[in-house]
């Protein structure tokens, strides 16, 4: 494979500012991950009724007496979602320019500044039409991902579409009524969590750690993760319905093991909740939803504990995959926990919250484990050079395995 | 002048008639049984602009019953009459934001018949009408403190068309919208009327957010014959 014009031959080892900023954008992801759950655990994503102003004003000169009830939620989800939006572009710049000379360089700041700009034209047409392109980019960077693996560059520009579709997907929400659109959106922010933790895992130290996992357990890993993205969505579909708790009671369903579910029994639910807040009447497909939700939680508990054994017993319980495992089973059973405390406290916004940030995090430690247990095999596949293994972990980046990596050597 | 006595007194005969083939039905809802407590609504006394608003603490509205069990907020009306609306040239109806509450919390509309959003609190408001039927809008406006009263209109009959505000997300009141001028909802005494029934056999519909949802309400088959009808119902605790 030749190199790509105007690029580096040997890509340049990560500087720990780099690292560290990758560091601060996926916590501020996570910060903005908890006010949105917020946002959604206190019905308040329709508070502000306008975008991308808020109540007419600028968002950013909207006057702070004015941040009342749902507003607050809302309104402070926006700001930070525009740091969350600086902090990527900025990341995205970075990891461009440290990995790209003259040409390339400045084309590919120059598109970044363009659409920033066309960002601040602030009209629905141009955000749906730079959204719109979002995946297609995505589709590029992925293609040249897997065409280059050992850049990072690409990383950086799935961020920036991804937080350009995100931002703008979370104000068509607002304009459009969709509620469909907020399980979307609330999907993307895992999403767009779990590739921050990535970026940071890449330009850390780690980001070199391989280690020779046995396919069946590699496998075991990915299909577990699948199993929590999944379950994600479903707790995003869940609460985007705007309906409460469509079960009250836990570990019963209306006091059975499984609820009845016809006509006249949803429509006696229905009669008996007392709503305090302007939650939806509660369906029949809300309720197999929770009971799904409910079945895959204890799937996702077996499946990670048994990942978790499988690897102290295959790997010792010493290697430092073993212990991310562990770590990853206390995070799914306080999940779990938290899941119950949800139903237990009638959706209380602080446990609900807690309930999706846990969630993230979970997602993002299976991501990370799959990383490193998946990397190992790509090395493997990649005859130039030796894997870096167990106990060999390479404090820096690899000049070596980058550009062999990126096939530019 | 004998042709124009003879033409008055046929229009009043016709006149007469017409009065004669039309009455008012109108009766007492009330309730069976004792309905669970209501629920104090603490994020209003939480909320530092709504709090200071009450003295006293809000409770949630879903059984509304006098000492002899008259029920309020019950919505009755006839089945099955459709394109028999005078909306346009009826006054508007007013729904109040009021201590962030909306008032009142069940109300008849026609279709095409203006409904008229004030907030009386010094507090603003977002006022998001959440219709489930086609044709009828989903809309969100802000309302400031004193500001402008806000008009909605809607062209589909729709039962227990909601109104919400994120802003105070305890606020929620619904629209019982009918295609025709026959809907009514109970007073605190449990009492309703229905105006001006032609003769004629009807379904009488009785709604009830609670006792007697959108899905299952509770039906009475009548007939106007030449005069006012009453008709009592009594819902029961679900």
């Amino acid at each position: 494979m030749s190199s790509p014009p105007n690029s580096t031959s040997v890509l340049p080892v990560p500087t720990p500012w780099l690292h560290r900023f990758a560091l601060l954008t996926a916590i501020t992801t996570f910060g903005l991950i908890g006010v949105g759950g917020l946002v959604t655990s206190h019905e308040a994503g329709m508070a502000v009724p306008d975008w991308p102003n808020t109540y007419g004003y600028n968002m950013f000169l909207f006057p702070i007496s004015k941040w009342m009830g749902g507003i607050f939620y809302e309104h402070s989800h926006r700001l930070l979602a525009s740091l969350v939006g600086l902090l990527t572009t900025v990341l995205a710049g970075w990891l461009w320019v440290r990995e790209t000379r003259s040409r390339a360089r400045w084309t590919g700041l120059g598109v970044m500044v363009l659409v920033l700009a066309l960002m601040g034209v602030r009209r629905l047409p141009v955000y749906i039409g730079l959204a719109s392109l979002s995946p297609i980019v995505i589709g590029i960077s992925l293609w040249q991902i897997r065409r280059q693996p050992g850049t990072l560059r690409w990383w950086g520009i799935i961020a920036f579409a991804a937080v350009i579709l995100q931002g703008v997907l979370g104000g068509l929400r607002v304009v459009l009524f969709k509620d469909q659109i907020g399980i979307f959106h609330a999907t993307l922010a895992q999403l767009f969590f779990v590739l921050m933790c990535a970026i940071c895992l890449f330009t850390s130290g780690w980001g070199q750690y391989t280690t020779q996992i046995p396919s069946g357990v590699r496998n075991l890993l990915l299909v577990t993760t699948l199993l929590v993205l999944g379950q994600l969505v479903l707790g995003a579909t869940m609460r985007h319905q705007h309906a409460g708790l469509a079960i009250p009671d836990f570990p019963l369903a209306y006091g059975k093991l499984w609820p009845s579910m016809d006509a006249a029994s949803v429509s006696q639910y229905n009669q008996l909740r007392q709503e305090v807040i302007a939650a939806n009447p509660i369906t029949r497909f809300q309720i197999g939803l929770q009971m799904v939700h409910r079945m895959i939680a204890g799937l996702i508990c077996i499946a990670v504990a048994f990942c978790a054994w499988t690897m102290r017993r295959q790997l010792g319980a010493g290697h430092f995959l073993s212990k991310l495992a562990l770590a990853w089973l206390g995070m799914i059973l306080l999940q779990a926990l938290l899941g119950a405390g949800t139903i237990w406290s009638n959706k209380a916004a602080d446990i609900a919250t807690a309930h999706v940030l846990v969630g993230a995090l979970s997602l993002a430690a299976g991501v990370m484990t799959n990383i490193i247990a998946f990397r190992g095999s790509v090395l493997a596949r990649a005859p130039q050079i030796a894997p870096i293994t167990s106990g060999e972990r390479s404090e820096s980046f690899s000049p070596q395995a980058g550009a062999v990596l990126s096939g530019l050597k | 002048m004998k042709k124009t006595a003879a033409l008055f007194t046929i229009t009043s005969l016709v006149a007469g008639l017409q009065l004669a083939s039309a009455g008012d039905i109108s009766g007492t809802i009330t309730l069976k049984g004792t309905p669970p407590p209501e629920k104090e609504i603490t994020q209003v006394k939480e909320d530092p602009n709504c709090g200071k608003l009450h003295t006293e603490a809000v409770k949630t509205r879903f059984y509304v019953v006098g000492p002899k069990g008259e029920l309020a907020d019950v919505f009755v009306t006839l089945k099955g009459i459709s394109g028999q609306s005078k909306g346009a040239e009826t006054p508007p109806v007013v729904l109040d934001q009021k201590g962030c509450e909306y008032v009142p919390y069940i109300f008849a509309l026609q279709t095409g018949q203006k409904l008229l959003v004030k907030n009386s609190d010094p507090v603003l408001h977002n006022i998001h009408p959440t219709p489930a039927a086609a044709g009828n809008k989903e809309e969100n406006k802000a309302q400031m403190p004193g500001g402008p009263e806000l008009t909605f209109t809607y062209p589909t009959p729709e039962i227990f068309l909601r109104f919400k505000c994120d802003v105070h997300p305890w606020m929620f009141s619904y629209a019982c919208v009918t295609d025709h001028p026959f809907g009514a909802v109970t007073d605190k005494d449990g009492k309703y009327t229905l105006k001006d029934v032609k003769d004629g056999k009807y379904t009488l519909e009785v709604y009830h957010r609670k006792a007697a949802p959108a899905t299952a309400p509770v039906t009475k088959e009548i007939e106007v014959k030449g005069g006012n009808l009453t008709e009592d119902f009594t819902l029961e605790v679900k």
